[in-house]
């Protein structure tokens, strides 16, 4: 009996987009545009080909030659930059959308699970969507009566189950949709980027469950931006780019290559001249290392930076400086002066309390010079949202939050 | 455990690989289409103040309006001795089941976009799920057209026996346009525009305010080639008995219409089925 459970072989998916062609824009020049683009629409529909928008068309291939073999009970990370491939993959795999070369062979029922709550109806209650999803993914209503509960009881949705969902938090909204996907039982199981939502706490909870779900021999592939995930989860990763498979092996090793390749692409953008130091990647990670892209007003946050240093001892100092959409600085810190060397490194900024109310956030990390201007060499821009907290004055009447002690309060 | 039932199920994804078990997939599915009716049920009356009223009300109205129109103002005949009101509501029953599944089946797959790019399932299990709502809303006006038949005590014959496989005609009679279009509308969305303007138009074409005995003889069988006015005619035949004879010529063109249509909308629904979820 075979134990390969999946076998993809020479898998290769092209989607054809439309450009608009840059430049003119005199009315002649619009006009002409228009005129194609008009042409080639008639075209197309008589021809019985799909509508593309834009006067130039291009072939893109998504994914190219790409072949793999997973076992079965293997937990397969994927993990690649926007656009490399990785959620047209699973598309593939769940049948979803047709390859347009190669084949694939899949051994045993299937479950997907690309987004949390697929056709959850805002209008319907609870309990009736946990019906309608888990039919959705392939349950029969058998099945879903005898998970019920232990669906509610991971979801902790108990109270709310005859609310309708369009009454729920986001957070709760996620809680469901995942606790039904993960009573579904099936011998292979994609999840894709589906956990950005959700506190810490739920986040273990999954990952636990999908633990869970592994050793009972259920074969996973995730894909994911969250490398700790993906370490957590998975022994073997695929690292995709550009739609071929770049890399295979244990995740420690391929998440490198991919912190690598992210690097790669910083250096692309900012080879306009030789600077001394350039930050390359840059992310906001919680405490326990999860990239975030919101925060709570006096969250904990801990900035990443990756740099490459050329200039063998230049000295300067990291920054790290917060300021409105905008661009209005609030406030920057300034890092010890240092001595770099050259070569590649890294550097964590934490920040016990973000201190911010509720709204919209640029961090910029960067080196500077020691002189008097502390010059720019080099920054990355970052955002965060800090979301609202009741707990917390309101921001009209001030972006900051400081605590103070007033003397009456104590003595009550 | 799982790996006994692996062994069998073994899955091939090819491009244009064609599905072997079509109509077994669509029937191991079968939950999801009764789900999908279930939903499309639940909803459609939320947050409405008269909520199911509305699947009356429409009707009944277009069945006034049109009474008053072409039997007392047009002072058009009806057929034989049935009251014109019963004339035109027996009419309007399939027409608007007809118009409603159509419509319904025409924006279904545009409607469940994000279910087709997230999931897979045969496809057709939409459209089908969409008549459902269409049935349901046709059985309250039922109810009406029998409370009305009382009220003008007017008694059926026994051709209403038959009346079930009418049903069962409108309802392949708006499902071949629909899936047609629904396949279309995927690709190109100026078709959503269409059917509103099939729909307004087709209830003038369609002998709903008058008997399609008032049409001229050597007419007929052209006139029949809209495929409701067989399935009209025969719900005519069916309720108010002996009085609407079936003109059979037509009736049958009608019924050779519907099952072109169902045959290229079902055709052309397969064929492109599989890029739904790269277009949608």
């Amino acid at each position: 009996m075979s134990d390969i459970v999946i076998k993809a072989e020479h898998l290769g998916k092209r989607y054809v987009i439309g450009h608009q062609t840059a430049g003119g824009t005199t009315f002649r020049e619009a006009l002409v545009r228009n005129v194609r683009e008009l042409w080639n629409k008639t075209r197309d529909l008589t021809r019985g080909k799909p509508i593309i928008q834009g006067d130039r068309q291009e072939e893109v291939w998504a994914l190219k030659d790409v072949g793999f073999e997973i076992k079965r009970g293997e937990a397969v990370g994927i993990i690649g930059r926007n656009g490399a491939g990785k959620s047209t993959l699973l598309k593939i795999l769940s049948r979803i959308t047709e390859p347009t070369e190669g084949r694939v062979t899949i051994r045993g029922r299937v479950a997907s699970l690309l987004e949390v709550g697929t056709g959850f109806h805002s209008e319907l209650t609870g309990r009736e969507n946990i019906y309608l999803n888990g039919t959705i993914l392939g349950m029969t209503r058998d099945e879903i009566r005898k998970k019920f509960d232990e669906i509610v009881a991971f979801a902790e949705v108990e109270k709310y189950l005859d609310t309708p969902v369009k009454r729920y938090s986001s957070g709760m909204y996620v809680r469901l949709g995942f606790a039904v996907a993960a009573h579904r039982d099936p011998d292979i199981l994609l999840v894709d980027e589906v956990l950005a939502v959700g506190d810490a706490q739920f986040y273990t909870k999954c990952t636990n469950k999908m633990n869970e779900i592994r050793e009972k021999g259920t074969t996973i592939l995730l894909v994911s931006h969250n490398m700790w995930l993906i370490q957590t989860v998975c022994e073997r990763v695929f690292l995709i780019d550009e739609g071929r498979i770049l890399r295979v092996g244990a995740p420690f090793p391929v998440i490198q290559d991919y912190y690598g390749l992210q690097e790669q692409a910083a250096e692309k953008d900012s080879l306009e001249e030789e600077k001394a130091v350039v930050i390359g990647f840059a992310e906001v990670r919680d405490p326990n290392g999860n990239p975030v892209k919101e925060t709570l007003p006096d969250g904990s946050l801990v900035i990443a930076a990756l740099y490459q240093c050329r200039q063998e001892g230049f000295r300067g100092h990291f920054f790290l400086r917060v300021t409105t959409p905008d661009g209005f600085p609030l406030y920057t810190a300034y890092s010890k002066p240092r001595t770099f060397t050259s070569g590649r490194g890294a550097t964590e900024t934490f920040i016990p309390s973000f201190s911010l109310l509720e709204g919209e956030y640029r961090i910029w990390v960067g080196v500077c010079g020691l002189d008097k201007e502390k010059e720019k060499v080099s920054e990355r821009m970052l955002k965060i949202d800090v979301l609202a907290d009741p707990g917390y004055p309101d921001p009209k009447f001030g972006k900051f939050f400081n605590k103070v002690i007033w003397k009456d309060d104590g003595v009550g | 455990m799982p790996s006994l039932s692996s062994r069998e199920n073994v899955l091939i994804i090819e491009p244009g690989r064609t599905e072997k078990n079509y109509w077994a997939d669509l029937w191991r599915f079968r939950e999801l289409f009764i789900i999908l009716a279930w939903r499309d049920l639940a909803v459609r009356y939320k947050q409405t103040a008269i909520g199911v009223l509305w699947a009356v009300l429409r009707p009944f109205l277009t069945m006034v309006v049109f009474t008053v129109i072409f039997g007392r103002i047009a002072k058009l005949p009806s057929d034989g001795n049935a009251p014109y009101a019963l004339l035109v509501f027996a009419a309007m029953l399939p027409w608007s089941l007809f118009a409603n599944a159509l419509a319904e089946a025409s924006n279904s797959l545009i409607n469940n976009a994000n279910l087709i790019g997230k999931i897979y399932f045969p496809r057709l299990i939409i459209p089908l799920a969409t008549l459902v709502t269409a049935f349901v809303d046709f059985l309250i006006s039922l109810a009406i057209l029998l409370a009305m038949m009382l009220f003008y005590r007017f008694t059926p014959g026994w051709q209403i026996l038959l009346l079930p496989a009418f049903i069962l005609l409108a309802l392949l009679a708006s499902l071949g346009p629909g899936l047609w279009i629904t396949a279309l509308n995927v690709k190109y969305r100026d078709f959503r525009y269409v059917i509103p303007f099939v729909v307004q138009f087709g209830l003038y074409i369609s002998p709903v305010g008058f008997s399609s005995a008032v049409i001229p003889d050597n007419w007929r069988l052209i006139y029949s080639l809209n495929p409701m006015v067989g399935v009209i005619d025969g719900f005519r035949w069916c309720l108010l008995g002996g009085n609407s004879p079936l003109y059979l010529p037509g009736f049958l063109l009608s019924l050779v219409i519907t099952a072109f249509f169902l045959w290229l909308g079902l055709g052309r629904f397969r064929k492109t089925e599989k890029d739904f979820a790269d277009l949608i």
